[in-house]
C-alpha cells in the first residue's frame, strides 16, 4: 500500500465512520472533566468511608465500623432529624411562591419592576442572606425584635434558642427559595391557555376551584421543576447554617452536609473516613430523588 | 389569564391593589431593607444605641469608601471576577460540545450519558469533597483559583449540558441535515449551523453560571484559605472578622459582596429568567 492510498483508507474511514467519531470527539473534554471531578469522586468518597483516615497518614480499612459509630451517634441523628425539617419546611417555597406569583400575575404599571424586585433576593449570596437574618433575628439590635417590642412582645433570641434557631434558618432559607418558586410559577402562568380559562370561566368555574381543577394541571412542568430544585435545596443547605449558628447552639442546627464538613475539615480533627460516611448517607437520601427525577425525565423523553 | 385582570375590577379593587403591591415588596424586602439602611449609618449611632432611628447623618460615602480603600474586598471582589469569568467560558464552551453531541447524534448509551450528567449535578457537594480536595492538593492547586475554576467548570458543566443539550433538540433538524447533505464536515455544521443558533442559551446560561459560581461558598472554603485566592463569599467572614462589631461596615461589606450578581440579573434579566425557567412551560 502506499502512502497516499494509506492517506485514502484513511479518510473514507473517517468518512464512513463521522457519525461515530464526531459525537465521541465533542463529548470527550466535557465528559473527561465530569468524569474525574464528579463521578469518580462519588465512588472514591464510598471507598474512604470503609477507611480510618486522617487525611495526611496511611489510611486504615476498618469495614463498617464507620457506619456502626454513625448509628450511636447523637450529633448524626440530630443532623438527620434537621434534615427532614428543613426537607418538609423546605417545600412550603411551593405553595409560597405559587401565592407571590397570583398576586403579581396582573398587568398594571411597573409589574415588571415589582416581579424583579421580588425575585431579587434569589440572587443573593447565600452568605449574604444569611448575614441579614442573623443580623435581622438579633435580640439586640435585630429589627424583628424592634418590631416585637413595638407591639409588647418580649425579645425572642431566635438563634440562640436551640428550640427555635434551625426554624430561624430554614425561614432565611426559604426567602430566596420562594422568590425561585415564583418566578417558575409566574413564566408557567404566563403560559396558561386563556381559552381553557375562559370556557371554565363561563362554566361558572372560579377562585380555589378554578385554580385547582383549571390552572394547577397546566401548571405542572413548572411544579416539577419547582419541587426537584427545592429538594436539592433544602438536602445542599450548608452555607446558611455555616454563617448564621455554625451548627450551633450545642450542635441543635446541624444537617448532614454541615455534620460531614465538620468531622472532616472542621475544628475537631480531620475525621475524613468518618465524614466520607456521612457524605455517603446524604448521597443515599438524595439519591431517592435523583432516581425519582430521572425516572421522570425518561418518562418525558419516551413521550417526546 | 387567571387570576382574574384587576382592571377588570371595581376602582376601589384596582386602588387597593395598587397600594398593596407597594407595601408587601418593603415587607417581602425588609431584612434587606435593614441592612441598607444600616450600612449608611455612622459608627456613632451604634455606640448610643440608636438603631433603628433615622440615621444622625448620612454616612454612605465614608462607610462604603472604608470597604474600598481600607479592606481587602476589592481583593476579593478581583478573586471572585478571575474565578467566575473562566469558569462561565470553560464550562459553556464544554458544554456546547457535550450539547452538540448528546443533541444532534443517536448513538447507544446517548440517553445513559445524558442522565449521568444530570444525576451527577444534583449530587450532594460532601459526597465529592475529600476526593476533590484530595485531587487539588496533589495537582499542588490547593489555595489557588486555577483549583476553584477547575471545579467549578467540570460541576457547572453537569448542569449546563442538560440545558444545551434540551435547547438544541428543539432546534430545527432539518437544518443540520440539510447541511450533511451538502457535505459539510461535522465540525462545521457545529461551528457554522448550530453555535449561531445557541446564542440566547449561551447567553442564558453565561449570567446563571456567573451568579451560581460567584454565590459559591463552599468550595471556597473547602479549597482556599487566604486573602490571596478567596472569592469574596469566603473573605467576606474574614471581614466581618476584622471589622467585629462594626455593623454599618459589615452591612456595606455585605452589600458591596451581593452587589455584582445582583446587577448581573438587572441587566440581562430577560437571559436569566429565560434559563432558570428553561423547561417552567411545555
Amino acid at each position: 500500500m502506499t502512502a497516499t492510498d494509506r492517506q485514502a483508507t484513511g479518510a473514507t474511514w473517517l468518512r464512513r465512520n463521522r457519525q461515530v467519531v464526531a459525537p465521541v470527539l465533542f463529548l470527550l473534554p466535557g465528559l473527561l472533566f465530569f468524569l474525574v471531578y464528579v463521578l469518580l469522586p462519588v465512588a472514591q468518597s464510598v471507598q474512604i468511608s470503609f477507611f480510618r483516615w486522617d487525611g495526611l497518614g496511611e489510611p486504615d480499612y476498618v469495614g463498617l465500623a464507620n457506619y456502626r459509630e454513625l448509628a450511636g451517634d447523637r450529633a448524626f441523628e440530630v443532623s438527620v432529624i434537621n434534615n427532614v425539617k428543613w426537607l418538609l419546611l423546605y417545600l412550603l417555597a411551593i405553595p409560597g411562591g405559587l401565592f407571590i406569583a397570583l398576586f403579581l400575575n396582573q398587568t398594571v404599571t411597573g409589574i415588571r419592576l415589582y416581579k424583579s424586585l421580588f425575585f431579587f433576593p434569589f440572587v443573593i449570596s447565600q452568605v449574604v442572606v444569611g448575614l441579614v437574618f442573623t443580623w435581622f433575628y438579633d435580640p439586640t439590635f435585630g429589627l424583628l425584635n424592634a418590631i416585637l417590642g413595638a407591639v409588647g412582645l418580649g425579645p425572642v433570641n431566635v438563634l440562640g434558642d436551640p428550640a427555635l434557631a434551625t426554624y430561624g434558618i430554614i425561614v432565611a432559607g426559604l426567602w430566596p427559595q420562594v422568590a425561585y418558586c415564583m418566578i417558575l410559577y409566574l413564566t408557567g402562568l404566563n403560559a396558561v391557555d386563556p381559552e381553557q380559562v375562559e370556557a371554565a370561566r363561563l362554566d361558572g368555574a372560579k377562585g380555589w376551584r378554578m385554580l385547582w381543577y383549571v390552572i394547577l394541571p397546566q401548571l405542572r412542568p413548572a411544579t416539577f421543576i419547582a419541587f426537584v430544585v427545592t429538594i436539592i435545596g433544602a438536602l445542599r443547605s450548608f452555607d446558611l447554617i455555616s454563617v448564621m449558628t455554625n451548627g450551633g447552639p450545642f450542635g441543635s442546627t446541624r444537617v448532614l452536609s454541615f455534620y460531614m464538613f465538620e468531622k472532616a475539615l472542621g475544628e475537631y480533627g480531620f475525621r475524613m473516613g468518618y465524614g466520607a460516611a456521612i457524605a455517603v448517607v446524604l448521597f443515599l437520601i438524595m439519591l431517592v430523588f435523583i432516581a425519582y427525577f430521572l425516572w421522570s425525565m425518561w418518562r418525558q423523553e419516551r413521550g417526546a | 389569564m387567571f387570576p382574574r385582570p384587576i382592571e377588570t375590577q371595581p376602582r376601589a379593587a384596582q386602588l387597593t391593589y395598587q397600594a398593596m403591591i407597594p407595601l408587601a415588596l418593603v415587607l417581602w424586602l425588609l431584612p434587606l431593607l435593614a441592612v441598607a439602611v444600616f450600612s449608611v449609618k455612622p459608627d456613632a449611632d451604634f455606640t448610643t444605641g440608636n438603631y433603628w432611628a433615622w440615621p444622625s447623618r448620612f454616612a454612605g460615602l465614608e462607610n462604603y469608601g472604608k470597604v474600598f480603600l481600607e479592606s481587602d474586598m476589592p481583593r476579593y471582589l478581583l478573586n471572585s471576577v478571575l474565578i467566575t469569568v473562566p469558569t462561565v467560558l470553560g464550562a459553556v464552551a464544554l458544554s456546547c460540545m457535550t450539547g452538540f453531541a448528546l443533541g444532534v447524534y443517536k448513538f447507544r448509551g446517548n440517553l445513559l450519558i445524558f442522565f449521568m450528567f444530570v444525576a451527577g449535578n444534583f449530587v450532594p457537594f460532601q459526597i465529592l469533597m475529600v476526593p476533590v480536595r484530595d485531587l487539588t492538593l496533589e495537582l499542588g492547586l490547593y489555595n489557588t483559583k486555577a483549583g476553584l475554576v477547575l471545579f467549578h467548570v467540570a460541576f457547572q458543566t453537569g448542569f449546563c449540558t442538560l440545558f444545551m443539550r434540551n435547547f438544541i433538540r428543539a432546534l430545527p433538524v432539518e437544518l443540520i441535515e440539510a447541511a450533511r447533505v451538502e457535505g459539510v464536515a461535522e465540525w462545521r455544521i457545529f461551528w457554522f449551523v448550530v453555535l449561531p443558533l445557541m446564542k440566547p442559551a449561551i447567553a442564558a446560561l453565561s449570567v446563571l453560571i456567573f451568579t451560581f459560581v460567584w454565590n459559591d461558598y463552599f468550595w471556597a472554603v473547602v479549597l482556599t484559605q487566604g486573602a490571596e485566592s478567596q472569592p469574596v463569599t469566603a473573605g467576606i467572614t474574614s471581614f466581618n472578622a476584622q471589622y467585629r462589631a462594626a455593623y454599618h461596615l459589615m452591612s456595606a461589606g455585605s452589600i458591596v459582596a451581593a452587589l455584582p450578581p445582583v446587577a448581573m440579573f438587572f441587566l440581562m434579566q430577560r437571559h436569566f429568567i429565560a434559563g432558570l425557567t428553561l423547561g417552567a412551560v411545555k
